[in-house]
């Protein structure tokens, strides 16, 4: 932590206050390794959202040869079908980007739902709950993902809800651990006592403190949306040809890759780059806001450690 | 004193890594042979920074400016860090604060002991090392049967578990031990064990002892010289009997008034406001703001040390007038106290899960007054409160409020039920939404119940707010901007703005300082005769129970060993336990009694003002 000076105590208490989500992005970008996330993300953001408008030539447009190689009329050659890579790839980003946003949002709305009545509940409920939970966690993400579309058909809508069903689960193992921790804080049993509703007690008292857990569950899970979604592309699911997604052109152009006449690489790393840029942005974010919450977390330990008397109160009920 | 002090500190100062702002500033004391010195001071003072400092130690993140350390001569501070190593855990011994944590949770503590003679006795073989640790063992009253030795720390008590800690601090005959609040978390009877036990081997081996506490009353029982400490200073340094006996500085008198003691009822009188933050000095006497006797000299400079009445003092306004003198409290009965009690607890068996931890226990408080439930950690007086509360359901039994039958848990109660009865938690640190102002917690529980408009919720959040003696700049901070004390205010704050019958305060002041203690011990009384509240007062403090309580419940084992009015049971105990408890608890000598002065209702004018 070497963003704190001389400002000290003052300056630690203005931050921690802000310990909801935004804050915790605003302390994120201030060290060189959330800068460094967030420049990543927003490089691929602007890829997505302004490359439809500054496309040179129609996505589906055929302009050159297949395996073109790169030339002033396609900058980054032609793809499997002569159509040309750069428009491709510019207008190809914006829907995976929203379908993993979609998928992240919906799997982890679910998935910490499930988590925190889970926890509060406790007992049956919590058992029955957390025994499904096992259930979709035998299966790995993606084939979980598969087996959905491959049954329901390959609409966008139920990839995305097949994805968001794959992280369900894993969101909720993590919510219940944090939330368990939570609801056995005193202020928890402080709100109970006032006869408060269970909705309310875990809306109002529990789900504030998660903050930071979810915000970096949210972040992993992006992640990992993009790259299943990518595949599941890859893999001919989700959008269909000939519509532009970099998932299914890395398929489409994979017999383009070599060197020598007749290849262009650019179809299959072109996409690649992108997708890992994404990812690692991504990631590289995440990572630094769960840091710097748990920073933030061991400063606010405001109980004064050299206290002699919390022996007896971490000691549990006498 | 003919030959030279085995440890002389002269001038410490340690600093924090980055700033360069000191923490510990000038400290200098020097310990015999023989002898133990008591290092004192609230929270945050420096004075564990100080302990460590003997080992040639700073914690992360601080590093030693300037001053020298020298045990037997040798400046510790000079020496390199393989050196050092070598001195600790052989001619410098330490007991740590916490020995659950302190010792190693997978390894025999038999062979815990050995470790420490094997590395630091090179050529001694396996029968001289099993000697002198048996040897050991035996000095700190342990018995080193095979059984104990082969023990996990887990499977010892806590008193057992800190004799294994002083027997690795003496194992290798050291010339210098320092103790860090070892014997906090330990009862009282096990304290006085492990306290006749750190004496009587300082004395037999000549060893010198730097013992950190905040504890005065066990300090003053226990220690030769004293040395209390105010941010990163000693402010007073002299021998305990004149310290104690006649502290001249402000500081020590305060903190000696805040101590409750369990000869007499004595007004609690804290010391208000809060210490400066570890490297936040002010400028001027760092006390000055919290002084009754500061003026403009001590504001704008520093005092420095002078010898005064044969005591070191870092003040410009020493008091001059001997003793300490307390005020005592004439034992207050209310008037309608006699008649239907209004709470009452009958025949009340409570488990966790298949285990029980409440045996037929039975008490009752009458309208307006204040019981003290009293016992030893696991004895079940927390588990007792829980259930009046309603936030432990396993129990069977009778309680009462007002005639009227109390359900089990908080869930099948009726609102009315939940706000006549508030319960006031333990940890401060743990009891407020970190989330929310001080303003939203206080103002929550009239939303849940209702009845009231935006207006008056926010007249009566104010009202109280005032009763607690908080600022109403305070309804917009959040708990990690608030001390300890302040947290516990608001804790207060948001159970009695609901206006209930009953408050039920479940250990409030442990986690506090001594000085803050007396503060909000004092308060609440004051709170109590002017609400006409029914108290519960959960406590393991036996001396606290004199200020606060008019009846008293001791509880051991889950069972009520001994109850009454508090006069009778502390003056006259009849039951064998009770008279042990009492006898095991340290009190502090040499203070002076003014007359029955004071009673309930004039307790907040100053009580120690000569």
């Amino acid at each position: 932590m070497r963003t704190s000076k001389t400002g000290g105590a003052n300056e630690g208490a203005k931050l921690r206050r802000k310990f909801e989500a935004w804050g915790l992005i605003r302390r994120a970008l201030r060290t060189t390794r959330g800068r460094v996330g967030a420049v990543l993300v927003a490089l691929v953001l602007i890829v997505c959202i302004i490359g439809p408008f500054i496309a040179p030539h129609s996505p589906t447009a055929f302009v050159t040869t297949p395996y073109g190689p790169p030339s002033s009329v396609a900058l980054l050659g032609g793809d499997n079908l002569g159509r040309d890579v750069l428009s491709r790839v510019l207008c190809g980003g914006w829907l995976l980007l929203l379908s993993a946003l979609a998928a992240t949002l919906l799997g982890v709305a679910a998935g910490s739902a499930a988590g925190l009545t889970a926890a509060y509940s406790g007992g049956r409920v919590d058992g029955l709950i957390m025994r499904c939970v096992d259930v979709l966690l035998a299966f790995p993400a993606l084939v979980l993902a598969l087996l959905l579309v491959s049954v329901a058909g390959p609409e966008l809508w139920l990839v995305v809800v097949a994805v968001a069903l794959a992280h369900a689960p894993q969101v909720a193992r993590v919510i219940r651990a944090s939330a368990l921790d939570i609801a056995e804080r005193d202020f928890v049993h402080a709100t109970e006592l006032l006869g408060e509703r269970p909705r309310r007690v875990v809306s109002r008292e529990i789900l504030p403190s998660l903050t930071s857990p979810l915000m970096v569950e949210a972040g992993l899970r992006l992640t990992y949306s993009i790259m299943i979604i990518a595949g599941l592309s890859f893999l001919g699911f989700g959008l269909q040809p000939p519509s532009p997604n970099w998932g299914a052109m890395i398929n489409e152009n994979r017999n383009g890759l070599g060197v020598g006449p007749g290849t262009n690489n650019w179809g299959v790393m072109a996409p690649v780059f992108l997708i890992a840029v994404l990812t690692v942005g991504v990631n590289t974010l995440t990572d630094t806001v769960a840091r710097v919450s748990l920073g933030i977390q061991r400063s606010s330990d405001s109980q004064p450690v050299a206290d002699p008397d919390l022996v007896l109160v971490t000691g549990g009920p006498a | 004193m003919t030959s030279m002090p085995r440890l002389v500190v002269s001038d410490l100062t340690i600093a924090m890594d980055r700033s360069n702002v000191d923490v510990v500033d000038q400290v200098s004391f020097t310990v015999d042979a023989g002898e133990v010195l008591g290092l004192v001071g609230e929270s945050g003072s420096g004075k564990t920074t100080v302990g460590l400092a003997m080992l040639g130690y700073a914690r992360r993140g601080l590093r030693f400016l300037a001053g020298s350390v020298a045990l037997d001569g040798q400046d510790i501070m000079q020496l390199r860090q393989g050196e050092v190593r070598k001195l600790r855990g052989a001619r410098i011994a330490y007991v740590p604060q916490d020995p659950t944590s302190a010792l190693d949770p997978s390894m025999h503590v038999g062979k815990q002991v050995a470790e420490v003679l094997k590395i630091h006795s090179g050529r001694a073989d396996r029968t001289q090392i099993r000697q002198r640790m048996e040897e050991v063992l035996r000095e700190v009253a342990l018995d080193p049967t095979q059984e104990l030795l082969r023990s996990y720390p887990h499977q010892l008590s806590g008193g057992q578990q800190q004799r294994i800690g002083l027997a690795m601090a003496f194992a290798c005959r050291p010339s210098l031990i320092v103790l860090d609040e070892p014997t906090t978390g330990l009862d009282v009877t096990t304290q006085r064990h492990v306290l006749e036990t750190v004496r009587s081997l300082c004395g037999q081996y000549g060893v010198a002892a730097v013992y950190v506490s905040h504890d005065l009353a066990v300090v003053g029982d226990l220690v030769d010289k004293v040395a209390v400490m105010y941010a990163g200073r000693i402010v007073e340094y002299g021998r305990t009997s004149i310290v104690f006996g006649q502290p001249a500085h402000p500081y020590t008198r305060g903190l000696l008034a805040a101590v409750p003691t369990l000869d007499r009822a004595a007004v609690l009188s804290g010391i208000e406001g809060q210490p400066p933050r570890p490297g936040n000095r002010p400028n001027g006497c760092a006390f000055s703001n919290r002084c009754s006797r500061a003026d403009e000299e001590c504001v704008t400079s520093d005092p420095t040390v002078r010898e005064v009445n044969q005591r070191q003092l870092r003040c410009f306004h020493p008091i001059e007038s001997g003793t300490l003198s307390r005020s005592v409290l004439t034992p207050n009965r209310l008037d309608d106290m006699s008649g239907t009690p209004h709470l009452e607890v009958r025949d009340l068996n409570a488990s966790y899960g298949p285990k029980p931890v409440l045996h037929e226990v039975a008490f009752s408080v009458s309208r307006g007054s204040c019981l003290a439930l009293v016992g030893e950690s696991g004895s079940g007086k927390t588990t007792l409160a829980r259930c009046v509360v309603g936030l432990h359901r396993r129990w069977e039994g009778d309680i009462q409020l007002d005639g009227q039958a109390l359900p089990a848990g908080y869930r099948s109660r009726s609102d009315v039920l939940r706000r006549q009865v508030q319960f006031i938690f333990q940890n401060p640190y743990t009891a407020l939404n970190p989330r929310r102002t001080i303003g939203a917690t206080i103002a929550y529980p009239l939303q849940r119940f209702g009845g009231l408009t935006r207006a008056e919720q926010s007249e009566r959040v104010e009202s109280v707010l005032r009763d607690v003696a908080l600022p109403t700049s305070y309804l917009s901070k959040y708990p990690d901007q608030l001390s300890g004390g302040e947290r516990q205010r608001v804790a207060i704050a948001r159970g009695l703005v609901v206006e209930p019958e009953v408050l039920v305060c479940d250990e409030i002041t442990s986690a506090l300082d001594a000085s803050v203690q007396a503060v909000i011990v004092e308060m609440l009384r004051r709170l109590q005769a002017d609400r006409g509240l029914t108290l519960v007062f959960v406590t393991h403090n036996l001396a606290l129970v004199r200020s606060i309580a008019q009846d008293v419940v001791v509880m051991a084992h889950g069972r009520v060993v001994e109850s009454g009015a508090v006069y009778k049971v502390l003056d006259d105990p009849q039951m064998p336990y009770t008279k042990q408890l009492l006898a095991d608890v340290p009190r502090l000598k040499g203070q002076r009694w003014d007359a029955d002065s004071a009673d309930v209702h004039q307790t907040t004018a100053g009580a120690e003002r000569p």
